[in-house]
């Protein structure tokens, strides 16, 4: 099991990461970027450096990428101020594809629905048939995620298809989504549970994205098959995480409720 | 399948899933000629493998405890971690000092977690009634001070379990511990930042309050092991005393806190007679 641990890297500070985000060093101004967003450096000035970094020209891969744009698209979702979101929304329409997957993200975290008719556009991009089944031509899971996030029903119709997309991660961010949208919870119930049984799949790195997947919308009817998924107990934890903190607001602290105790209980063996 | 069979399949499997499987099978027939082998797996790369080792040997208990500590003084640091949680989950008192320095220094928060559940969950019942006292006051504070302390939420839940664990057994005994336990553990009801942490104080603060015991595997592990009497000679326990002694007299370098190192002096005349 190999834990990434991330150093606590502090050497940057506030003022510094301001001027290197404006340097003429285009490795300083990438990892000022990261820096702001690991660090949750909630500073307007920064905020207002990132969102300009998102129409930057002059950090460009041989294939055409946008690393700077990447990591500031990453970094404002984690700053949670909302004046990013007009400028994220039209990173959406970027040509690099990293690009687009990191604006869709940082959107759903900051849970602003106006992008919602930008990101049903771009599920409306037709889905080419995948020959290898290597990628798609749009970030659909991220895509799928944030709308059901967003709690966009009104999208339901345009993801439903997803559930039998050919890439499976696609195919089970739309199962994640669609539980969200449920309201009937039995219904939510059905979609969960594809996200279950998708926890028994061969591949490994499948089965970490599924893990985090039920993690983040807590269904509590996976916690067992979590608990018994081949895969490190780190994950696991997380996953069960996020299980239990969407049973806590279902009781009055410092009471519990019984399905909160049950999934400590699995936490306690796996620690 | 015989033991041998049942190596050789290890040695044997070509494919990392062949591999994983023939460990799980030789971990599951729980026999002690197997921990060599499954030492063995611990350095072997490949995660799953691992897992399925360190739950056979936590299953073989007290045995495996030698040769993980030898393990222990090499310099692989993934099988090192392996080991560290083999330990924790056996809860021997042999593994009591390094599961102490791993609570509140190791860099991998994956081995801290581990490490501080086994400090709550060590085979108290084995210790000589002495030594007890003073190990558990060791892993009281280990214990204390990651729930504090640490910067992981991962590994304040495990010492939020660590600290239950430990209240449980010392309530009788020593009610001023127990108290400070649960001052602890309220004040971490307001400040704790992370909601599941928080979740399992609450949990906490009332399985102390109704002597409820952690439902973990780990406790039924215990149970079995209850009637057995504990394999570790004089020499053993001598050895802790020695290993505690030193952490004490650190203690005391640094900060000149409470505790005269002169009674472990006394101790370990008497803990060589009182044991069989």
């Amino acid at each position: 099991m190999s834990e990434s641990e991330l150093p606590d890297d502090n050497q940057l500070t506030l003022e510094q990461a301001l001027i290197n985000l404006q340097c003429e060093d285009l490795g300083l101004r990438i990892y000022a970027a990261w820096w702001l967003g690991r660090f949750r450096v909630k500073d307007s000035r920064a905020i207002a450096l990132l969102i300009n970094a998102l129409a930057d020209e002059a950090d460009r891969t041989d294939a055409g990428g946008y690393p700077l744009r990447r990591n500031a698209a990453r970094a404002l979702g984690k700053l949670g101020d909302r004046s990013a979101v007009s400028a994220l929304i039209r990173s959406l329409d970027c040509e690099d594809f990293y690009v687009r997957e990191a604006a869709a993200q940082s959107l759903e975290m900051l849970g602003d629905i106006a992008c919602v008719p930008k990101l049903l556009e771009m599920l409306n991009t037709p889905i080419t048939s995948e020959v290898s089944g290597l990628e798609s031509e749009q970030p659909f899971d991220a895509i799928l995620e944030a709308l059901g996030t967003l709690g966009a029903v009104e999208t339901i119709p345009q993801i439903l298809p997803f559930l039998e997309h050919p890439i499976p991660r696609v195919k089970y961010a739309a199962a994640r989504a669609m539980y969200q949208l449920s309201s009937d919870p039995e219904t939510a119930a059905q979609y969960g549970n594809i996200l279950i049984n998708a926890l028994s799949n061969n591949d490994l790195q499948l089965r970490r994205t599924v893990l985090s997947d039920l993690g983040a919308i807590g269904y509590l009817g996976a916690a067992e098959a979590i608990s018994n998924t081949m895969a490190e107990n780190s994950l696991k934890l997380i996953s069960l995480k996020g299980v239990l903190e969407k049973q806590i607001p279902l009781a009055t602290p410092p009471d519990l409720t019984a399905g909160a105790v049950r999934v400590m209980a699995l936490m306690d063996d796996l620690l | 399948m015989s033991l041998s069979q049942l190596i050789q399949a290890v040695e044997e499997a070509d494919s990392s899933r062949r591999l994983l499987e023939a460990v799980q099978n030789l971990a599951n027939a729980r026999l002690e000629g197997a921990i060599p082998t499954l030492i063995e797996a611990l350095s072997y790369n490949n995660p799953g493998a691992a897992v399925a080792a360190v739950d056979g040997l936590i299953l073989l208990g007290d045995p495996a405890v030698p040769a993980l500590l030898e393990l222990l003084d090499m310099h692989n640091y993934t099988a090192r971690s392996w080991a560290i949680r083999a330990l924790a989950g056996i809860g021997d008192p042999r593994g009591l000092v390094t599961l102490l320095g791993v609570a509140t220094a190791d860099f991998a928060f994956s081995v801290r977690r581990a490490a501080v559940k086994g400090l709550g969950l060590m085979k108290w019942h084995w210790f000589p009634d002495e030594l007890r006292e003073i190990a558990q006051e060791e892993a009281l504070e280990a214990l204390l001070f990651v729930a504090h302390q640490d910067d992981e939420w991962v590994v304040r839940y495990a010492a939020v379990v660590g600290l239950q664990a430990l209240a449980m057994t010392i309530a009788d005994t020593y009610p001023h511990w127990r108290s400070e336990i649960q001052s602890q553990l309220e004040q971490m009801a307001n400040k704790e930042q992370t909601l599941a942490v928080r979740a399992r104080v609450w949990l906490a603060l009332k399985n102390i309050q109704h002597n409820i015991q952690p439902e973990a595997h780990t406790s039924i592990n215990l149970e079995e092991s209850e009637a057995k009497k504990s394999p570790l000679t004089p020499d053993d326990w001598q050895d802790i005393l020695n290993k505690l002694y030193e952490i004490k007299s650190q203690e005391r370098a640094e900060n000149l806190e409470e505790g005269d190192p002169r009674r472990f002096q006394k101790l370990a005349a008497a803990i060589g007679k009182d044991q069989p």
